[in-house]
């Protein structure tokens, strides 16, 4: 063995003497992402600085845009007067139970579609045909259906969480692996434990992503909703600016709704690691 | 417990799959069936443990299963088929909550199978922390829990590296020395089907019929030790099958 080496090496010894050597050369860099720290922080406050140093210079114009030291202003005479609790308290309220309803309806439905070849038959098209609508579109007719109160505003929310649930699940649950619910009646596992224990189970990681969506979606309708006959909500606080044309409150509000959307982002984060830790 | 398979026709569409087969398995008997690919090898056992109607014949059982069997036809799987949310003992555990089983007796099943597959350590691991070969185990572990009568075997080791093939081949006899349980093993791996096969049934390829029935009357014990007899029966195998695979192989695919 030691002899055998002996000969190798010698042998590339004498390589090594006739011709030159040379390292091969790298490249297989790049195309992979690094972990930054904290540079996402430090591009938000340095657009923020230099926004401040142009309203402050004049360069610009604070008809144009409002400082955000001004929007800050704004939002701290929210906090004084204590009206920044009844807004967001307000939307927060439609958006929960609005959000709630359209979710759990939304899965039962897309369930439904799932398990029943009945269900996905007769309600798929139906599905199909309403989910394109924008749901603002019908804000008038649900005026005159749920009254103008918190029942239409509820009630738009509700049907725009809804569709999107529907295919988030029924997709999900499209997508379960049919080796395990084979696997599970081969086992002898009764129809309800396989639904249960199987099914929701593999289709959770897609429920759960129609979730980021629905919600997205839910903000928006409500700053739609609230603009029309709503007393309080971010969405008639920023309506009620825009009317006055106070810019600082605008701003204010709009960015209220952007704490509001990572607020509620990080929650479904949170779900998705508590629920979903099996995966890699 | 015997399972008889009574002249079984199946059809795809307007593909003649599986036509005219019938055999037996008796008590604590393994037989294997091999066959070029899409021969229906996997549609004969899923319909073996009635997961899969024929379209003719019948699958029958004589005699009753231990009266503790909770599940006298029991699969294993060449995916393994293991839920990735459970952890091991949750896998074992799936399978024995709709038998009524009390939550004690489960625990002290689910503990005896983990230690007879060598698993002890890992009750808390989830799947995809496992290698193939370990998954596989949860598998057997599982199978066993519902003391199965017969188990039905489809490709068990054919997604395992060759190393880890022979420790659960090994595993396997060892396993199959104690409890006697009988099996039907499909594969298309010939040197596995002599290893453990009583009966080694050679399918032929659309429509899989019977095309040889090889008996190895040798113990599984000696097998190790009369390689070179074993070698000539797989190449036997091998001269029936060869046309065929070859042809099975220069196909395009038209059958899912």
């Amino acid at each position: 063995m030691s002899h055998d080496t002996q000969v190798l090496g010698s042998t590339a010894g004498k390589h090594k003497e006739e011709r030159a050597v040379r390292q091969v050369p790298f490249r297989g860099g790049g195309f992979v992402h690094r972990p930054m720290g904290p540079i996402g922080a430090v591009v938000f406050l340095a657009i923020i600085a230099l926004w401040e140093a142009g309203s402050r210079t004049g360069v610009i114009s604070p008809i144009a845009l409002p400082a955000p030291s001004e929007a800050l202003g704004a939002l701290w005479d929210l906090v004084v007067t204590g009206m920044l609790w009844k807004h967001v308290g307000a939307s927060l309220y439609r958006l929960v139970i609005g959000w709630t309803l359209g979710s759990l309806l939304g899965i039962a439905v897309g369930l439904m579609i799932g398990l029943f070849s009945l269900a996905r038959a007769g309600l798929l098209p139906l599905v199909s045909a309403l989910f394109p609508i924008p749901k603002i579109a019908l804000l008038p007719l649900f005026i005159i259906w749920f009254g103008i109160g918190e029942g239409s505003k509820v009630a738009t929310i509700l049907f725009g969480t809804f569709f999107p649930t529907v295919i988030a699940t029924y997709g999900g649950v499209d997508n379960v692996d049919r080796n395990l619910i084979r696997m599970g009646q081969s086992f002898g596992l009764s129809w309800l434990s396989i639904v249960r224990k199987i099914i929701v189970p593999g289709a959770m990681p897609a429920i759960l992503s129609g979730f980021r969506i629905s919600a997205s979606i839910a903000i928006v309708l409500l700053v739609a909703a609230e603009m029309i006959g709503a007393e309080f909500g971010i969405g008639a606080y920023i309506l009620m600016a825009g009317a006055l044309f106070a810019t600082d409150q605008l701003i204010a509000g709009v960015a209220l709704l952007s704490v509001l959307g990572l607020s509620i982002s990080w929650l479904i984060g949170r779900a998705e690691r508590a629920l979903l830790s099996w995966r890699a | 417990m015997q399972l008889i398979l009574d002249r079984i026709s199946h059809r795809y569409g307007g593909t003649n799959v599986l036509e005219d087969i019938g055999f037996t398995i008796g008590d604590g008997e393994i037989v294997c069936i091999v066959g070029p690919s899409g021969c229906g090898k996997s549609t004969l056992l899923r319909i073996a443990g009635g997961l899969e109607k024929p379209d003719a014949g019948e699958v029958l059982l004589s005699g009753e299963p231990a009266r503790d069997s909770l599940n006298p036809l029991t699969y294993i799987f060449q995916d393994f088929a293991l839920l990735p949310w459970r952890s091991v003992e949750g896998n074992v555990s799936l399978v024995l909550e709709d038998h009524g089983v009390s939550a004690q007796e489960r625990r002290e099943t689910i503990a005896d199978v983990l230690a007879r597959t060598n698993l002890s350590g890992f009750l808390g691991a989830l799947p995809r922390q496992l290698s193939g070969g370990m998954k596989q185990r949860v598998a057997i572990a599982r199978a066993l829990a519902v003391k199965p009568a017969i188990m039905l075997m489809d490709e068990p080791l054919s997604a395992l590296d060759s190393q880890t093939r022979e420790l659960l081949m090994d595993d396997l006899i060892g396993l199959w020395q104690r409890e006697r349980f009988s099996a039907l093993y499909v594969t298309h791996n010939l040197a596995e089907a002599v290893r453990l096969g009583r009966r080694v049934i050679i399918l032929s390829r659309r429509p899989g019929r019977i095309r040889e029935v090889v008996e190895i009357d040798m113990p599984l014990e000696e097998r190790p030790d009369r390689v070179t007899e074993l070698d000539r029966l797989q190449r036997h195998v091998w001269d029936i099958m060869r046309e065929e695979a070859r042809e099975a192989d220069r196909e395009i695919a038209d059958v899912a």
